[in-house]
């Protein structure tokens, strides 16, 4: 879905350019709360994993190819804001170097696929967790309908500047049956593998998931002799989540 | 790793262009592409020059034809859908061998297969004169924000981190005769993706812990502070101010 250059219209391509640009200085300022000193190296293995994942690419018509976008999985993992940082360089990078979507296009791509999908799966991510127990496996199926949910948004989002600044009139209503229903199937492939991924990080080192903070509990003494009748404190940590 | 750090898409070389800034490269390529997009899509013979431009910077930096071509092939992708466009779109239509056409769709697809293509050559040519680690201080003199420099530099330094972890699972994987055959085989593979995750990022930790402890604060060091010269300001500028004297006759003629 990397737009390439000359495919939607210029006052399309500035605005987008702005959104982006927007949403990048945003993202700066948020990025340090989110994550201490640590922001760099996290956030630089997050994109490079996005930037394998993108690698997966096939034709879907009309001048668009599809493939998998892994905002939902950046968002989860270190944080909306860092998130938009980490999508953002990758499509720099991919125009830059590999000459995947266009360098005038940088700001549509950036506010399609970094901003569209990061911001609709973090908003879907957090909702879920308000109404599911606080458990892992509930932080697991979050992030994958907070996935599959994400790909169509970002689908609709195009199809939306398309309609707005497209180079040929195709018939709006064919683009948007075709990017939603080729994206529908795309993102059950994203869901599975940013559930199963955050799955696997979260029971190993579910200190790296930003998403599942609230699962943390603070470290507790465990004695062997609990001086409390009421139950040895430790209990409730049992379930092997120690940050 | 063993290579000298110098990355696939990067072909050494000792060329006038080789050895421009990347900062005057980087820019000298916006300003092209920039000019390429502006430029309307009836000027036919204005694609030929842009074509014929980046054909004299490819000699000036001795890229070989081969070369450019193999790696022009990551557009493949947008041509199929290109040349879908015409079948598509509608409004007024003209039958070539009895096939209808859209006449706006054969429009459409000329300017993004057009556009596309001198977009991809153009940064392909970046990749190949530049280093990698160049270009991130390239990116750093044109004043992008330092912690998007930072995310870039320890993608591209992860990037063979993962890549050399993942081959090394995979090998694992294969001597105890794991074979992916179909679905359910997809869970071995998910754990690989998150094994490949948490061990890249211990990892990567471990890398920047020896980075810190030995003085990095979050840029790398510019061993050779050279500031581009006049001259070579003036060298790289030919390439977008030549594109935009076409881009300008594209609009009169």
């Amino acid at each position: 879905m990397h737009v390439p250059d000359g495919f939607l219209d210029a006052p399309v391509s500035v605005a987008t350019g702005v959104a982006a640009a927007a949403a990048v200085a945003v993202g700066l300022r948020g990025a340090r709360r989110e994550l201490e000193e640590r922001t760099a190296p996290l956030a630089g293995l997050v994109a490079a994993f996005v930037f394998a994942v993108q690698m997966l690419n096939f034709p879907v018509g009309v001048g668009v190819s599809g493939h998998l976008l892994g905002g939902a999985l950046a968002a989860i993992l270190v944080g909306p804001f860092t998130g938009v940082l980490c999508i953002a360089v990758v499509l720099l990078m991919q125009s830059v170097l590999f000459a995947d979507g266009g360098l005038t296009a940088l700001g549509t791509n950036v506010t399609v696929m970094g901003v569209v999908t990061v911001a609709v799966a973090y908003a879907l991510f957090r909702g879920l967790l308000k109404v599911l127990p606080v458990s892992r496996a509930s932080v697991t199926a979050a992030s994958f309908v907070a996935a599959l949910v994400s790909v169509p948004a970002a689908a609709a989002a195009f199809t939306g500047l398309y309609a707005i600044g497209g180079a040929a009139d195709v018939p709006l209503g064919k683009v948007l049956t075709a990017m939603i229903g080729v994206h529908v199937l795309i993102g059950v492939g994203e869901a599975a593998i940013t559930a199963l991924t955050v799955g696997a990080v979260l029971a190993v080192r579910p200190d790296l998931v930003h998403g599942a903070r609230g699962l943390r509990h603070p470290l507790v003494l465990a004695t062997t002799a609990p001086e409390t009748p009421s139950g040895p404190q430790g209990a409730n940590t049992g379930k092997g989540v120690t940050a | 790793m063993g290579a000298g750090h110098a990355h696939k898409l990067y072909r050494h070389g000792h060329s006038r262009v080789h050895r421009l800034p990347a900062h005057c490269k980087i820019a000298a390529l916006l300003c092209f592409v920039l000019a390429v997009v502006a430029t309307p899509r009836e000027a036919l013979g204005a694609f030929g020059l842009y074509a014929l431009l980046l054909g004299a910077v490819a000699v000036a930096a001795r890229v070989p034809a081969g070369f450019l071509f193999r790696r022009m092939l990551v557009e493949v992708p947008f041509v199929l859908c290109a040349v879908l466009m015409p079948f598509v779109a509608e409004g007024e239509m003209v039958h070539v061998l009895g096939v209808p056409l859209s006449v706006s769709g054969l429009w459409g697809a000329w300017n993004v297969l057009a556009k596309g293509t001198l977009g991809v050559a153009a940064s392909v040519l970046l990749a190949a004169t530049t280093e990698l680690r160049e270009v991130l201080q390239g990116l750093q003199r044109l004043r992008m924000p330092s912690l998007l420099v930072q995310i870039a530099s320890f993608m591209i330094r992860y990037g063979d981190v993962i890549a050399d972890e993942l081959r090394r699972m995979r090998i694992a994987r294969a001597s105890r005769g794991f074979e992916a055959r179909g679905v359910r085989h997809w869970g071995v593979l998910a754990k690989t993706a998150g094994a490949l995750f948490i061990r890249s990022y211990e990892r990567g930790e471990r890398v920047h812990l020896a980075m810190v402890s030995r003085g990095y604060t979050g840029t790398m060091p510019v061993l050779h502070e050279a500031p581009a010269t006049r001259a070579q300001w003036t060298y790289a500028a030919t390439l977008p101010a030549a594109a935009l004297a076409v881009c300008l006759m594209g609009w009169t003629l």
